[in-house]
């Protein structure tokens, strides 16, 4: 009998495409988010199909009931619903990226799952200063920079600290590719608007993720972790940081990026010192106001230090290895933008 | 663990508490007993006690009223310290065989009781000595520290009342604060010091001191342990027991294998905790009964069936020709030697030599420039078979000081314008001035040519230290004629052949392979003077048919002679004879050979492959290089007459396997395996242990691969290999695939890995091939422009980032070596962005 998964946000780009990797490995899916995931078979809910592949449950991921509800039939979780973004109050970030893992994780004890991936981030583990090949560090909210981070640091311990279900961290590491209105998005419109910066040069080697590898090590994740082989009992407890394993300094990044999307133009660069000083007369004015202010001092400083890791272990566990290079993963997103599907889609500045 | 034993105090019949660090089962069938000196303890052992063997039991102590062993309120001297430690070791209990580990002042101690005690009792299995002394040597003041510090007043300010001895000893080495506070522990008061004044008070400088009778008896008693199998383990850098305290004992002990730290200092193991790994492994094989093969005087394998044994025997043919053996330049016009007249001063020399002290297989430094001069002077001392120490010039001076100071020279030849390094090596009392031959001729009838064990020293050279620190290189006399042989037999020397001397040790190679030899006008240590009219000059007047040079040489030659010009013209026709010109010493690039070759189209022209340990391994003729691919590594072709290669595979972390295998297409690091290699690393037993731990092989720290037709080529060097996730990759295929890319610019491109080992991503750093080295101290790498940047990813899409310099860093010797560490260090800084 076909296995069916619980998907927790499945609506965003990395939702609908690890969606579409597990649906490609066999499985069946319940997509649990606010609003409709775009991927279900059928009609707008899992009324009109009886047991259709891809079924949409839609509600909150803080709400125990509708969490309940949605697992019924599943026997393994992917956990990726989280508020991200810098915007926003601690108890905003709480609430959803804390509190609502805790829901997953107690409905998941309750139904007895038998793979439980929590989808976390390598920031969960950074406390500022380069990371040079890093192998991936506990978790540590104390550390931890800002109310994302230190909420998904804080969930990350919650799933791995107990030992009734069987759980992973994947932690990808910035997730870009054709439609990413976040990282993606961001870069493009502020070029466009003559506002693109790098700090110091932008010579920091910054390890990224396209997209589709990064679902495929989740829906990998998933596989071996269900199947509990010799691999999966290995991973169980782990944490283990996805990326491309293509460093490259931030600068070539950024240029790539604006390229991909017909521009031509090197960013300016900013100096280390106004740069942090900015972030932090941002946060203070506009933060208060609700407006997402257009400099942190945490973007800062992962603007001007070195991010990339040891990915040895990671793809031995997973038996995993990224599918789509960077230069491929470019080439891709060009011809979206050529055939201009970010005008409809929506992009936020 | 820390324990205490208790011995009898003869003094005052009282008991005496001695502190030790007893670790391992107390039933082993080796114990290493560790001896510290003054002002230490225990302490010091700490790290040899970590990473001790299971089977081994170690038993570190703390002398009587040191550390924290009982302090007993007297004086204790040396007599009476070895008479504790053979009541220790009686307390201790040790059964099985002992080996001694000693340091500084400890190491008197420790011999007094080795061949007091344990040596009749047929008990002790090995002896390892760490900076100490058991004689101060006879031409030497005392050490000035130390008869400072023994000053009565001064001695109890500097060692009693206050730390500044405890102090002292810790600073002068790489010792952390904390350790520095550990070593100090057990001295907190001045009471507690005593007897580390007391210690310093007993150290005999005088003839009539209490101690000096005991001393003398110790270092008598040298001679009753020859049998032992001994390791001097010794930092250079030691106010105190300088590199003359080392000297001493190995002539005491020739039978010691060595390991000199030229970076190291009174503390050696802490400056060099990477000695005690080789500490443990060489005890481990005397405890085995295998030390033969440990130290610096490994068997290596049969001589070279029949060779002669003495390599001036070439010359003694030759003995009664008029021709000439050496034309060198003089103000203008040629100045030749003829064979007789050699033979004849190499005589009156060699009994010169023998009147001022110099005794068969004496260590004797040479400092004199290429010139008919400095091939008497070399085969005046191999007449007398002294073993003759020789240096580059291209070395730096402090290089050179440092190299000579650990070379253990009995007499040094020398110009006076190396006075300063002569002075600075402490052999200003040992030289003899050669400015002037005649000063130092003797009448030449009564030596008689020596006739040295064939495996006994000839010469010992240094390596350039552009790939690391000048290592000093032993080549026996039988392998020094092997060297002969293989190049006669390589290269098919006639009697009409004349060498043509533009690479220094070319210089002297003439005698040795029974042909004549011309030296170009230039300077020695710098290569890159050498110009086309000396050269043509030189050829054209001796008519020289084999040039060995430099690339750094060739080029000099080609660029003050352009191809078109009237200079390039009158290069070839005096140069006519030529028939074979070898190019070496560092990387030939193919557009270097293209010109030679557009220069020198009839010439057999050769890039030979090989280092100082063995010279030349392989070689390859320029056609084929042009002819070869231009990636894959640097062609250096196939092995000599004799030579055999092999590869240790890399392993995913870019280290090479222990097993040698010589399948096509693997990179590794390249071993050769020749009768006309080194003998041994002088003085470098680890060193030596490394490079040649496959019998009779000896391990380069170069990389390469073998190809299908058992050609090699070459990729760098072990130390710059790219570990990345997906295997170790070699620098040089990747900086020529990029420089290839580039060809039209002129740059030059060097490849290096950051990050941690088995990860690290791939770096190319470009610069301007013409502008190498010079540019400030201050120049470092950045971001190249974006369009350089695409363009080497093309080619090379696994670049993480390519960088931009002003200049390549490179070493100043041969004007070609890359300082990828270096380069390396910037770019990681650069890449890691903010700390």
């Amino acid at each position: 009998m076909t296995e069916r998964v619980l998907i927790t946000g499945g609506r965003g780009l990395l939702g609908n495409a690890v969606i579409d990797d597990v649906r490609a490995r066999g499985w069946h899916i319940t997509a649990l988010q606010r609003s409709a995931s775009g991927r279900a078979d059928g009609a707008e809910s899992s009324a009109g199909v009886e047991s259709p592949a891809v079924r949409d449950h839609l509600g909150d991921v803080t709400d125990p009931r509708t969490v309940d509800e949605a697992m019924d039939g599943c026997t393994a979780v992917i956990h990726l619903a989280a508020r991200v973004g810098i915007d926003g109050t601690w108890r905003d970030f709480e609430s959803v990226n804390v509190e609502g893992t805790r829901v997953v994780l107690s409905a998941a004890q309750r139904h007895g799952i038998r793979a439980f991936v929590q989808v976390s981030s390598p920031s969960v583990a950074h406390a500022g200063h380069p990371l040079v090949g890093a192998a991936a560090e506990p978790a540590d909210p104390t550390s931890a920079r800002g109310h994302y981070s230190r909420s998904k640091a804080m969930a990350e311990l919650l799933v791995l600290g107990q030992d009734e279900v069987p759980a992973v961290a994947i932690r990808p590491h910035l997730v870009w590719g054709p439609g990413d209105t976040q990282l993606i998005g961001r870069i493009v419109s502020r070029a466009r608007a003559g506002r693109l910066f790098m700090i110091d040069g932008g010579t920091a080697l910054i390890d990224t993720t396209y997209i589709d590898n990064a679902a495929a090590a989740i829906g990998a994740a998933l596989e071996r972790m269900h199947a509990f082989d010799g691999l999966g009992r290995e991973l169980c407890g782990r944490s283990l940081v996805v990326s491309n394993g293509e460093p490259r300094p931030v600068r070539d990044i950024l240029i790539s990026i604006v390229r991909a999307a017909g521009l031509d133009l090197t960013p300016r660069s900013v100096p280390y010192g106004p740069a942090y000083a900015a972030g932090g007369v941002a946060e203070a004015v506009l933060a208060r106001r609700g407006v997402e202010p257009p400099v942190t001092r945490f973007l800062v400083e992962q603007l001007a230090t070195a991010h990339w890791f040891d990915q040895r272990s990671t793809r031995r566990l997973l038996d995993w290895r990224p599918e789509v290079g960077l230069d491929e993963g470019m080439e891709r997103l060009a011809r979206w933008y050529a055939r201009g599907e970010s005008a409809h889609s929506g992009v936020a500045t | 663990m820390s324990r205490i034993v208790y011995i009898d105090d003869p003094d005052t019949g009282s008991t005496l508490g001695v502190h030790v660090l007893d670790t391992g089962p107390s039933h082993a069938e080796i114990t290493v007993l560790c001896v510290h000196g003054n002002p230490t303890w225990s302490y010091l052992w700490r790290n040899v006690i970590n990473q001790a063997p299971a089977n081994v039991r170690v038993v570190a102590i703390d002398q009587v009223g040191m550390g924290f062993s009982a302090r007993t309120g007297r004086m204790r001297r040396l007599g009476r310290r070895i008479d504790d430690l053979q009541a220790i070791v009686g307390a201790l209990d040790i059964d099985g065989r002992i080996a001694l580990l000693a340091h500084d002042w400890g190491g008197p101690v420790a011999l007094g009781w080795a061949s007091a005690y344990a040596e009749p009792d047929g008990r002790l299995a090995g002896i390892v000595l760490t900076n100490t002394a058991v004689h101060q040597p006879d031409d030497s003041a005392a050490p000035r520290l130390i008869s400072l510090a023994r000053a009565g007043v001064l001695r109890d300010n500097v060692c009693v009342r206050t730390t500044t001895f405890l102090r002292g000893t810790t600073a002068i080495s790489s010792v952390d604060r904390s350790t520095a506070r550990a070593f100090r522990a057990p001295y907190a008061t001045a009471e507690l010091r005593r007897p580390i004044g007391d210690f310093v008070a007993d150290i005999p400088l005088e003839d009539d001191h209490p101690s000096m009778t005991t001393l003398r008896r110790v270092a008598a008693g040298l001679q009753e342990l020859a049998h032992i199998p001994t390791l001097l383990v010794w930092g250079l850098r030691d106010p105190v027991f300088s590199v003359r305290y080392l000297d001493d004992l190995r002539r005491r002990m020739p039978h010691a294998h060595v390991q000199q730290f030229a970076d190291a200092g009174h503390l050696v193991l802490e400056d060099r905790p990477d000695a005690i790994a080789d500490i443990w492994d060489w005890i481990g094989e005397v405890a085995r009964g295998e030390s033969a093969s440990v130290g610096d005087r490994p068997d290596l394998g049969p001589e070279p069936p029949g060779a002669p044994v003495r390599p001036g025997i070439r010359m003694d043919d030759l003995a009664l020709s008029t021709g000439p053996a050496i034309t060198t330049s003089s103000s203008g016009g040629w100045r030749s030697v003829s064979w007789a007249l050699l033979d004849h001063r190499v005589r009156e020399l060699a009994s010169g030599f023998r009147r001022r002290g110099v005794a068969p297989g004496d260590r004797v430094a040479v400092l004199v420039p290429p010139s008919a001069d400095l091939l008497a002077v070399v085969y005046g001392l191999w007449h007398l078979g002294a073993t003759v120490v020789v240096i580059d010039a291209a070395h730096r001076p402090p290089a050179m000081i440092r190299a000579l100071r650990g070379a253990r020279l009995d007499h040094v030849v020398a110009i006076r314008r190396a006075m300063p390094i002569v002075v600075a090596v402490g052999m200003r009392s040992r030289v003899m001035w050669a400015d002037r031959l005649v000063d130092l001729l003797g009448d030449g009838a009564d030596v008689p040519a020596a006739e040295p064990d064939p495996d006994t020293d000839a010469v010992i050279v240094f390596t350039s230290g552009a790939t690391g620190a000048a290592k000093p290189v032993a080549y026996s006399w039988a392998r020094l004629a092997a060297t002969a042989d293989v190049l006669r037999a390589a290269y098919g020397f006639t009697a009409a052949d004349v060498l043509v001397a533009a690479f220094a040790p070319w210089s002297v190679m003439g005698p040795l392979v029974g042909l004549p030899s011309v030296i170009p006008q230039m300077d020695a240590s710098r290569p890159g003077t050498l110009t086309a009219d000396a050269l043509g000059s030189a050829v054209e007047h001796a008519a020289g048919t084999i040039m060995w040079a430099s690339p750094a040489a060739v080029r000099s030659v080609l660029a003050s002679a352009p191809a078109g010009t009237v200079q390039r013209e009158e290069l070839r026709s005096r140069t006519q004879t030529l028939r074979l010109l070898l190019i070496a010493g560092a990387p030939v690039s193919q557009a270097l050979v293209g010109e030679v070759l557009e220069c020198w189209p009839d010439v057999d022209v050769r890039t030979p492959y090989g280092m100082t340990e063995v010279l030349p391994a392989t070689d390859v003729r320029a056609a084929e290089i042009i002819a070869g691919e231009a990636s894959g590594g640097v062609l250096v072709g196939r092995p000599l007459p004799g030579v055999d290669v092999a590869v240790a595979v890399l392993d995913e972390t870019g280290v090479p396997s222990e097993e040698l295998c010589s399948d096509a297409g693997v990179l590794g690091e390249v071993a050769l395996r020749a009768r006309h290699g080194k003998s041994r690393y002088d003085a470098r037993a680890f060193t030596e242990r490394q490079a040649s731990r496959n019998q009779g092989w000896h391990r380069t720290g170069d990389i390469g691969r073998l190809d299908a037709e058992g050609r090699l080529r070459i990729e760098g060097r072990l130390a710059h290999v790219i570990a990345t996730a997906d295997g170790p990759v070699g620098p040089v295929s990747i900086e020529q695939i990029v420089e290839a890319e580039l060809a039209g610019e002129n740059f030059q491109a060097a490849a290096v890995g950051i990050g941690p080992t088995g990860v690290q991503v791939l770096v190319v750093v470009l610069a301007p091939a013409t502008a190498k080295g010079r540019i400030s101290k201050r120049d470092k790498v950045r971001l190249a422009s974006a369009e350089l940047t695409d363009r080497v990813r093309r080619v090379m899409p696994m670049a993480a980032a390519v960088l931009w310099r002003d200049a390549m860093p490179v070493d100043i010797r041969h004007g070609a070596k890359v300082n990828r560490a270096q380069l390396a260090s910037e770019a990681d800084r650069l890449l890691a962005g903010r700390r």
